[in-house]
This record gives C-alpha cells, structure tokens and sequence, in this order.
C-alpha cells in the first residue's frame, strides 16, 4: 500500500511561491507601518531589479554570487553535511583569485589569467573546506560548529594579510592595487556590444556564464556520475552508504572540497570582475544567502538558479526602493529580505503539512 | 449486550489503493480477538483508523454501542481504546513512572502527578499482575517488561480496549507465552484486546475470535475453536499454502568460509560479540538463532566487513581478515560476498533512490552500471527491469521511489541485487521480515536454490519457523556468544526456545528465570 502522492508542481512550484506571497504580504504591512503605499513600494521594487536593462544586469550580477554558493550549500547538503562556512570559503576563494591576478597580470594575458584564477578560486576555497571536512571525518567535530568558526578565521586572516602584506604602498585604504586590465573579467555589456546587443552598463560579467556552467557540472555530478550516486546515498542513508562500501570519510571530504571550491568562485565574480583589486569584506553575506538560496531552491540547480535571481532582484530592486522613497531606509529592505528568508527558509513547513493534506485528500476523493 | 468496540463499512482509499474496504468487525467485551493477514493487507491501515491516525473516508466505529468519531489519538483514548505499537513509544533514559505519566502528567508541576500515578500504577499492577518496578529506567529493562510499561500506559489512560501491533515480534518464546498470560488476565478483568499478527501459532493459542484479511477486505471470522491453521493460511492468502519448505538433504561440501574467535567491541567498549567460531561449507544453509540483539547484527557485519572485527580472523576466498589486515564492505563484495541485511530500511535500500538506483547499491561501481564519466543509466534500467520481471516486483516500475513498493517487494529488489550477482557465500539477515506469505515461500525457494547450485548460506533470523524451516544446521546465539549448535533434524521449538535463552543446560531454573524475566 503505498502513500497518496502529492502532485510535483505542488511541492516544487506552489509551496515557494506562497510562501514568498506571504513575506511580501508582511513586508507590505511593516511597508504601511511607516506610512508608505506598499504597492508603490513594490512597484519601485520590481522595476528596479526588472524594469529596465541595466536594473536587469545587476539583478543577474547579484544572483551570480548566489548561484555559486548556493551550488556550494547544496553539494554539501546532498552528502548530509550542513556547510555554513560558505562565506569564508568565499573570501578565500577570492584571495587565491587575487593572489593569481596580483603576481601574473604584467607579465601574462588574459587567457592564461583567467583559467588560472578558476584554478586559484577553487582551490583556494577547497582548502578553506578541507579543514573543517577532515576534522568531521576523522576527528568527529561536527561540521556546523567548525565551518561557522573559519568564517571568523578567514575574515581574520583576510584583515592580516591585507593589511600587512597586499595594502598598496603609500595608500590608507585596506585593499590592494588595482590590476592590469588584462586580470579583468570581461563585462556581458562589452562582450555583447559588438554583436550589436545592448544590454545596458552594469558589473555583470563572464562569471555568470561560468556559475551557469557549475549549475550543469553540478546537476551532472550529483545525479549522474559514481561519485554523487555515493554522495546522495551518503547523505539519505549513512547506515546504507556503509553497507554498501562507501567510504564515507573520503566522500564528505571531497563534497567540501567541492562545495568550498564553488563558493570560491565569488571571489571571480567581485574580485575579477567587478573590484579588480582584492579588498576587505567583498563577500558582504552572500555566503550565509546562499543557505536560503538553496533551501528555497530544494537544493537542485534549477531552483537554485530561480531562487538566487530572486534574491538578486531583491538585493537590486531593494536598493531602488531605498534610493526613490527615502523613508524606507536600506535597513528596511535588509528585513523585506530577512522576511523572504524567514517564510521560505525557516518557515518552510508552515504550509506545507496543510497543503499536501488538503491535496491528499483531493487525491483520495 | 452491545460489542465493545463495532466497525461499519469502514472503508478508506489511498490514491488508486483501496487499503480498507467496507471493512466490518464485532469485538465482544472481555475477548481476545486476533487479526490476521498478509503485509499489505490493511491490517495496519484500519488500526491506525481506530486510534485516529487516519480518518476513514466511509463507515463508522461504535464503542459500546454508542457511535464515536475519532480524529485524533486523543479522540481514540477518550473512548477507552489504547494501542501498544509494534516499535515502543517509549522515552528509554526515563522511568517507567514517567513514561506512563507522559502526555498525562496532570498539572505544571510534575510532583503531584508523580505521586497520584504512583498509587494508579499499584493498583493496575496489582489489578492484572503487571509487577513492575516504577523506578526502573525503560532502556535497562528487558524488552518484554518495556513491552509491559506499554501495556500500563495504555490502562492508565483508562483504556478499556487494547491493541497490540505484532507484539511477540521481538520477544523470546518464553517472553511471549508470558504477554498472552497478561492478555488473558487482562480479559478475566474485562478489558478487550484487539491482537494484530501474522503468527497463526499465536492466533491459535491465545484468541478467542479470529478475523482475516485479505487485500483490503475482510474475508472471513472464525471463532479460534472452530478453525485451524491450514485453514486460516488460505484464509489469509486465498490459496493453499506450504509451511514447510520443500528441500533435499544438504550436501555440504568444502568450508567456503571460517571465522575463529571473532569478537567486536561497540562504541562503549561494551564486549558485542564474544570469540563467535564457525564455519560455512558450499552447499548448505546454515541458520543463526536468537532473540533479537544477541550478537547477530554484529556478526553479520563483521563478516561482511562493514565494521570492523577487534579480535580473531576471517578465513574466505584463500584470504585472512583480521583485525590487522581487515577488509571493507567493498572489498568483501569483490571476493563474491553477498549481503541482504536485516534491516532494509536502515541498510539495505536508500528509500528516497528510485528503485533502478537502490538495485545497484553496493556494486554501484561495476563497469557493468558505468561509462567512462557518467553512470550508464540505460544498463542500471534495463537490468532493473529484468530483474522485476524474473522477480515478479510490483509494480514492475523502476522509477518508483523504493519507499513506495510493500516490504515484500522491497525484499525482492534487495535479494535479487545480492543473488544475481552469482556470490560464493550469502549473508541473509531477517529474509522474510514484514513480508507476506506468498513472497516468502518464493524467497525461500530462492535460497534453497542457491544453496543446491553449491553456494553457502548464513542465515539469521529470529523466527523459528524460518530457521526450522530452512536451516541444514542450527548455531544459537546469546548475548554476543555461540551457546549451542545442532542438526536441524534434532531441533525443535521448545529447545531452540530455550537455548535462546540461554537454559538448555539448567532447563528447571531456566524457566523459572524465563517467568522472572518475561
């Protein structure tokens, strides 16, 4: 006998978007609280991240942040691992990148860079992984615990070596000198402008594309190679994986060194392509996102894809509504974006019991 | 007199599942009634109605003649129905006191409630002869004295109607004549019991009333005195069935595999199995008895390397494992080990794989299942296809998650994955477990098969029909250790029985300890 099936599109579609109806629906009562139209709001708010190419441009060059380390959280998850510590593996993934531009950018081209970089970003954040993932597999320290505490240590360390050791000389700002143009990514906009295709002037870079591609490695890597039928087994039934001569050990190591790796690559995206220069603190949260990114995404990289251009539409469209109604200050749209964490991140379940019954018992009537 | 508790047309549909079908049932007061049938059946679908979990689509249950709705456990409580479920809901490092008081403490303050249930708790002790010390912590109490604080809750609450769901499954023979001894009490005092199992032995002697199900139906009541066994069987499964297993004498041949001395330590450094030696000859079945938890599991997986022995050696496929030089799971695999554990929930299956992915579990990195980068897909559905075809699973579909076929078919996808794999040894744990009839007579056969194409079989299962039934030569196990072995011919119930617990040897006190125990 088996359970009544609750229709895909339910779970996968109509859950998540109730769910960020109703963030809305409470954003727009804190919206009103201040004495602002919330329609209005959300008017400015749309328009700003879809209404016009440019608004367009930086809503897909935020989502490329999410994407990479929503990818990161789900390849963990999928092996059981809870990896916190995306945003410090991001902000060491972005040192290998910086290190690779700083010392190679007068003497070698663009095309030598840029793969190099790739490299320098992946393995840069697979080490900032590796630590934490070796203390869970041979030592016992749980994951969680460990990847929250290297964030504090790579911000730390980020601070030390700038500071003392990349700072440009004679300046006061915390941040290195600005590269050769031949150690920058180059923007969509200039790429597309002699093809005649206008897309407006904004930071997006090549590195979407690459995160479009780690969404293809990754969906090949979990759902159709060895590796990732082990990393799944793993991750839904360790007692199974054990059985069946995984070597689990070897297995969470290399899901961190994976998922370290890809959130490494923010560090492509701000440091080589937008800030050319390495500096302090250019991860600005996108890490800790990235957990929302992939739970609302269900941990898959087509959602993972859907959810970070919604959380990059708000990062965008948020800063309009800050910059056209001065009373709704960027704090306010920090929690506009805390809610939609809230109801589609934490409060997942709210709705989902309800909904499944209610379509249980359809199915059965 | 009205019945105690009446059910009217109760039907209730899952999707395209028609679980319970106009199900009616009369339960007179102060009577022991059994419910049998296969898995699948429906037998747990309309418990789970009766004590709220589910809500029928159609019918209704009367308790005492007066219609009731019941929406919620709370609701099944409320009308003096309690349930003992299969798998304890027990809190294990409390009390016993505080595990019956749970969900009724009666008050914030947990003194007043303590000392008002401690008063109850003596009086249903001394009212159905449950002694029990309150005080005792659950987790270190024996399983049939767990079972006992079960029962307590249930009364506690005021239940007037009990379920028990499969109850004897984890206790020794012993154990369970001393729970139908509870029953009967429990029914001289006027409380009706509602007993689920699949054990003819127990329908037999302990019930009063029988009824069977069948595919979602109920197909037929008897009253126990006027039915037997045979005829329950067919009863259950529509057609005549053998008990017995159909076998020629074994012809065991060269030892395949020894153990010497293997002991294994778990975690707490508690000693788990304790200087096991035996060996396993090609062609023969040879079955490990015990109660449940007695170094089986153990042993299981340190022959089939998924943990790793502590003391003595394996001698298989001209290698020696010890504790030095051990072997994992993979690598036993490749020196043609096979495996079906006891638990295919927990270890042999991943229930959220879809059924062609969990039938490769374990050989996942055969060339046969892999390209060059990808995994072959098309080979993995093809062969899964095969296999349901050969194994008759249902549905033959080798995209449905394998959470969602019966335990039967389940079983089926993980032996046939082991067999088919054409093994030197096989390790079988629990083979038939929450299977139904008609699919364990087909696996039994399978296994005699494979041991008359010359293979070995281990096999380790704690129903004792099964092991009669199947096993060339007997080794029981007790706590951790090898405390007698015998010719299948030689074996029967009461000495299995006894071995199992450990009081072949002193049978006077052995039974008397049993009755303490219980």
């Amino acid at each position: 006998m088996s359970q009544a099936k609750v229709p895909t599109w339910v779970n996968i579609a109509l859950i998540p978007v109730l769910n960020i109806m109703l963030a809305f629906l409470v954003s727009g009562l804190v919206i009103l609280a201040i004495g602002e139209n919330p329609i209005e709001a959300a008017g400015y708010l749309i328009y700003g991240a879809f209404g016009y190419d440019e608004g367009i441009g930086y809503t897909l060059y935020y989502a490329t942040n999410l994407i990479f380390t929503g990818l990161a959280v789900s390849v963990a998850f999928k092996g059981g691992l809870f990896n916190i510590g995306g945003e410090g593996q991001a902000y060491i993934g972005g040192l290998g990148v910086g290190l690779i531009c700083l010392s190679l950018d007068h003497t070698m081209p663009f095309y030598v860079i840029a793969p190099l970089a790739v490299i320098g970003a992946a393995v840069f954040g697979a080490a900032w992984g590796y630590i934490p993932a070796y203390l869970q597999a041979r030592r016992g320290s749980h994951i969680v615990i460990t990847t929250i505490m290297f964030n504090f240590i790579a911000s730390s360390l980020m601070v030390y070596l700038i500071v003392n050791w990349l700072k440009e000389d004679g300046r006061m700002a915390p941040n290195s000198r600005t590269f050769g143009e031949n150690a920058w990514l180059p923007y969509l906009h200039e790429l597309l402008s002699p093809l005649g295709i206008d897309i407006g002037d904004s930071p997006l870079n090549l590195a979407f594309i690459w995160a479009l591609l780690c969404c293809v490695f990754v969906w090949g890597l979990i759902w159709h190679t060895r590796w990732g039928y082990q990393l799944r087994t793993l991750g839904t039934n360790p007692t199974a994986a054990r059985y069946a001569g995984i070597d689990t050990a070897k297995v969470t190591i290399w899901a961190m060194l994976i998922s370290g790796g890809l959130a490494g690559f923010v560090g492509l995206n701000e440091i080589m392509g937008v800030n050319h220069n390495l500096l302090l603190n250019f991860t600005a949260g996108y890490g800790f996102a990235g957990i929302a990114v992939a739970l609302m995404g269900r941990n898959h990289p087509i959602g993972i894809i859907l959810a970070a251009i919604l959380f990059g539409a708000l990062y965008q469209g948020g800063a309009e509504l800050a910059f056209e109604i001065p009373t709704i200050t960027p704090e306010i749209v920090v929690v506009i974006q805390g809610l939609v964490i809230l109801f589609s991140g934490a409060l997942e379940h709210m709705f989902k019991d309800r909904i499944e019954g209610f379509f249980i018992r359809r199915a059965v009537a | 007199m009205p019945y105690a508790i009446e059910l009217r047309d109760i039907s209730k549909r899952f999707g395209a599942v028609q679980a319970n079908k106009d199900i009616c049932l009369q339960v007179p007061a102060g009577t022991i009634h059994g419910i049998i049938g296969e898995n699948g059946a429906g037998k747990s679908t309309l418990m789970s109605i009766i004590y709220g979990f589910y809500e029928a689509d159609t019918g209704h249950i009367e308790v005492d003649g007066k219609r009731v709705d019941i929406r919620s456990s709370q609701d099944a409580i409320n009308a003096g129905i309690g349930m003992v479920h299969q798998h304890f809901m027990l809190v294990e490092n409390f009390s016993v006191l505080e595990n019956v008081i749970l969900g009724a403490e009666g008050g914030a303050v947990l003194k007043n409630g303590i000392g008002a249930a401690r008063v109850e708790l003596q009086r249903l002790a001394h009212e159905y002869s449950l002694d029990i010390d309150v005080d005792a912590i659950v987790e270190e109490l024996p399983v049939g004295l767990q079972q006992r604080v079960e029962i307590l809750k249930a009364l506690y609450r005021g239940a007037r109607i009990l379920i028990l769901d499969e109850p004897t499954g984890v206790l020794t023979p012993q154990e369970a004549d001393h729970l139908f001894r509870i029953l009967k009490a429990l029914k001289d005092q006027g409380v009706t019991v509602l007993l689920i199992t699949h054990k003819l032995r127990e329908i037999m002697a302990s019930t009063d009333n029988v009824s069977v199900m069948r595919q979602g139906e109920m197909v037929a009541h008897r009253e126990t005195a006027n039915t037997s066994k045979e005829d329950l069987a067919e009863l259950m499964v529509g057609k005549k069935v053998r008990l017995t297993v159909d076998k020629d004498d074994a012809q065991p041949s060269e030892v395949l595999l020894s153990a010497q001395n293997l002991s294994q330590f778990d975690g707490q450094g508690v000693k788990r199995l304790k200087n096991v030696s035996l060996e396993l000859r090609a062609g023969e079945i040879l079955g490990i008895a015990g109660v449940s938890g007695n170094g089986q599991s153990e042993l299981l997986n340190v022959l089939s390397g998924i943990t790793p022995m502590d003391e003595g050696e394996i001698h298989f496929a001209g290698q020696v494992i010890t504790a030095k030089a051990p072997k994992d799971a993979a690598q036993m695999r490749d020196l043609k080990m096979a495996h079906v554990p006891e638990d295919r929930h927990k270890m042999g299956l991943v229930t959220g794989f879809e059924a062609y992915e969990a039938a490769v579990l374990g050989y996942h990195n055969s060339p046969v299942y892999n390209g060059k980068i990808l995994m072959n897909r098309k080979a993995m559905l093809d062969e899964c296809n095969e296999r349901m075809a050969a194994w008759d699973v249902r549905p033959p579909n080798p995209h449905l998650k394998t959470a969602n076929f019966s335990g039967g078919n389940q079983q089926k996808i993980v032996i046939a994955r082991e067999v088919e794999q054409n093994p030197e040894v096989l390790l079988i744990g629990q083979p038939t477990r929450g299977v139904d009839i008609g699919a364990i007579e087909n696996i039994h056969e399978q296994i005699v098969k494979l041991r008359d194409s010359g293979k070995a079989i281990l096999l380790v299962s704690v129903e004792l029909d099964e092991i009669m039934a199947l096993s060339d030569r007997i080794i029981v196990m007790f706590d951790g250790a090898v405390v007698g072995e015998l010719d299948a011919k030689d074996a029967d119930e009461r000495t299995l029985g006894l071995m199992m617990a450990n009081a072949y040897n002193e049978e006077q006190e052995g039974e008397e300890s049993a009755e303490v125990s219980a």
